[in-house]
């Protein structure tokens, strides 16, 4: 809001690696990208290149045996005396008290099955309220009292009698609105929702995607909206991330990027939507083929194999990087830059 | 909720109901009765007695009479409060059950509370660092306290006892509060005794309880809660204990009810090894006298036990678990 153009989220050069007894997964190679407030990042990709996996890394809670074995996270605070300053997340330790300070309090995640989120066995409130009082001094009543607050501002009906109530009493669309309510609890600057919506059916995904947008324009945060789903990101997002495999493919604001797709697996991506103009009983375009294994990651640019623009001898030898072809516009491809010169 | 507890009540009569039944067939399912046994005791020490006092000792215990009606007789004098005559003991079965019955309930429970209070910390700690050195020993500890039997380590242990500290570690009580009434000496006495058959019996429920608890945990630990949870800034200790465990104790609590059984017919060799006090030496004895009354007094009591026991850990499911207490209600 006050300062659009210093990210309140830096991720640079982010690699996490899960360390198997079959092999190292990379489930993220090298993810680089920024978060500002105020605005929405949507993060989109297939099932498995890394999104979740993206999330985990910021908040400091990879499962083992994963961990961050390269990159930098900065957490920008907000400026005080005009002082701003800038916190590597990844230099602190996962566990230690300055991260669990960050965690929850000016990140705070929603995940994705709104089914299991939350502790079948404590009351909405006692959830809510034992996440406030980790983050601020408030006394058990207060902080019943903030968590009814909470639960009517994300539109609970009776917030009174919903703290007392167990998720298991609740229909999917509220226990996704509890569980914001939950993330919310603490105030957090920046907002993780991934995938908040698949779990539920349309017409709750709409009020879901609407209280997210309203919540934003009060409070002014920033949100990662992490979604396999292009439509939603097409309505919520400022600024788009296409992952594949663990890398950015593609990256700008939401409008170029829908526009103006330059990536090959974006403009397949978008192909695959279905679209009320495209003639009825054909089939939708899909992507040919499958996500590789992790395990047995393509040489080259990853998705060579699937390409429709596939390049004989550059794709599978050559790793693209990300580069700018336009305003804000960034792209991993060797259609638009040029192959480097060392031969292999 | 009174409902509830009213339909349980019946269907608990029910089921004593047809564990009397059942038992009192199979005590005398074996072929002739306790005064065949009895012939063949004293015929095996040579003692003299005439045909003339079997027939009326048949008479007395009405073991001439068909079986519905020695059952039926039995059942009535139950119902007054009389449990029969212990035909081994010459005695009225309440009164050769005496204390056996309250001994047997302290053995037990503290064999439960011990079980517990062993395998809840190792379950969580073998789960929370699964695959650490810690968890491989516990898992090799557990694995030989299931597949040793606790009779065995009943008397390699009683031996240890002996020869290195020169301690008779049989019984419950020393020699010189055996026949004592009950003081504060004689308590103390108890809880002194107390620990080392509480462990023995309890050693292979506590293996099989740290696998349950271990395996519940590990599940829970998976779940997107334990997530939501972590990103809230909890500490891993008090997440863990928080969440997860108090959702994998909700099987745990179910075991309960058939601990209690399982642990009485589970000690009935360590009982007799141990020279316990208890119910388990007393049933066998009678099983093998044919002893009937006895017998069926016994296994009605142990049946007793387990439908309270069952009871007692539903109530502690639907305390912990309100999804269980609200279907339960409705």
């Amino acid at each position: 809001m006050q300062d659009d153009r210093q990210p309140i989220l830096s991720v640079r050069n982010l690699k996490t690696s899960f360390f198997t007894d079959e092999g190292i997964v990379r489930a993220v190679d090298g993810a680089s990208f920024e978060v500002h407030l105020g605005q929405t990042l949507g993060i989109v990709g297939e099932s498995g290149c890394g999104k979740s996996v993206t999330a985990l890394s910021i908040l400091g809670i990879v499962p083992r045996p994963g961990r961050i074995v390269e990159g930098e996270i900065l957490l920008r605070r907000e400026p005080e005396n005009g002082q701003a300053q800038e916190i590597a997340l990844t230099s602190l330790g996962d566990s230690s008290s300055e991260m669990r300070s960050i965690r929850g309090a000016e990140i705070a995640l929603v995940f994705q099955e709104p089914m299991t989120s939350l502790s079948p066995v404590h009351t909405i409130g006692n959830q809510i309220i034992g996440a406030a009082r980790l983050h601020r001094k408030l006394t058990k009543q207060e902080a019943s009292e903030l968590a009814v607050e909470l639960l009517s501002l994300v539109g609970i009906p009776r917030a009174e009698g919903a703290i007392d109530a167990y998720p298991f009493q609740l229909s999917g669309g509220l226990r996704q609105r509890a569980l914001i309510a939950l993330a919310l609890s603490c105030d957090p600057r920046l907002l993780i929702a991934d995938e908040p919506t698949t779990a539920l059916d349309v017409t709750t995904q709409a009020q879901i995607l609407d209280l997210l947008r309203s919540l934003q324009e009060q409070n002014g945060m920033a949100i990662m909206l992490i979604t396999h789903d292009m439509g939603v990101i097409a309505e919520m997002a400022d600024q788009v991330v296409v992952m594949y495999l663990g890398r950015v493919v593609e990256e700008g604001p939401v409008d170029t990027v829908f526009g103006e797709s330059k990536h090959p697996y974006t403009q397949s991506l978008l192909r695959s939507i279905p679209s009320i103009h495209s003639t009825p009983k054909v089939h939708l375009p899909t992507i040919t083929g499958t996500i590789p294994h992790p395990y047995n990651r393509p040489a080259g640019c990853p998705f060579h194999p699937r390409c429709p623009d596939f390049i004989p001898g550059v794709c599978d030898h050559h790793e693209p990087e990300l580069q700018s072809v336009g305003d804000e516009h960034l792209v991993s491809c060797f259609l638009y830059h040029p192959v480097p010169e060392t031969s292999s | 909720m009174l409902a509830y507890a009213a339909r349980r009540l019946v269907l608990a009569i029910f089921t004593l109901w047809t564990v009397t039944v059942l038992s009192f067939i199979i005590i005398q399912l074996p072929p002739g009765d306790f005064v065949d046994a009895y012939m063949a005791q004293l015929s095996a020490t040579q003692s003299n007695v005439s045909e003339q006092h079997f027939e009326s000792l048949r008479r007395q215990y009405a073991l001439d009479r068909p079986m519905y009606v020695q059952y039926l007789k039995w059942m009535s004098g139950v119902f007054s409060g009389d449990f029969g005559t212990s035909m081994m003991w010459r005695k009225s079965v309440l009164d050769v059950i005496g204390d056996r019955l309250a001994m047997t309930m302290v053995l037990s429970l503290g064999a439960i509370i011990l079980t517990w209070a062993i395998a809840l910390p190792i379950g969580i700690y073998s789960a929370v660092r699964q695959y650490s050195i810690g968890d491989y020993v516990f898992t090799f500890i557990g694995f030989i306290g299931l597949g040793v039997p606790s009779f065995l380590l009943a008397l390699v242990l009683m031996y240890l006892g002996f020869t290195l500290f020169d301690s008779d570690i049989g019984g419950l009580f020393s020699p010189e509060y055996q026949l004592e009434p009950w003081s504060w000496g004689k308590v103390k006495d108890l809880l002194y005794h107390l620990p080392l058959p509480a462990i023995i019996i309890g050693l292979s429920g506590t293996a099989e309880l740290i696998r349950v608890m271990r395996a519940n945990l590990l599940d829970e630990l998976r779940k997107p809660y334990v997530i939501t949870a972590r990103a809230a800034g909890m500490s891993e200790r008090s997440l863990v204990l928080k969440y997860p465990v108090r959702v994998a104790l909700n099987p745990f609590a179910s075991t309960v009810g058939y601990l209690l059984p399982y642990i009485l017919s589970g000690s009935v060799i360590v009982s007799v090894v141990l020279g316990l006090p208890t119910l388990g030496p007393l049933l066998l004895g009678s099983l093998v006298a044919q002893d009937m009354f006895l017998a069926g007094t016994i296994v009605m009591m142990l049946g007793a036990l387990t439908v309270i026991g069952t009871f007692l850990s539903d109530l502690l499911l639907m305390w912990i678990d309100p999804r269980i207490r609200f279907e339960m209600v409705q």
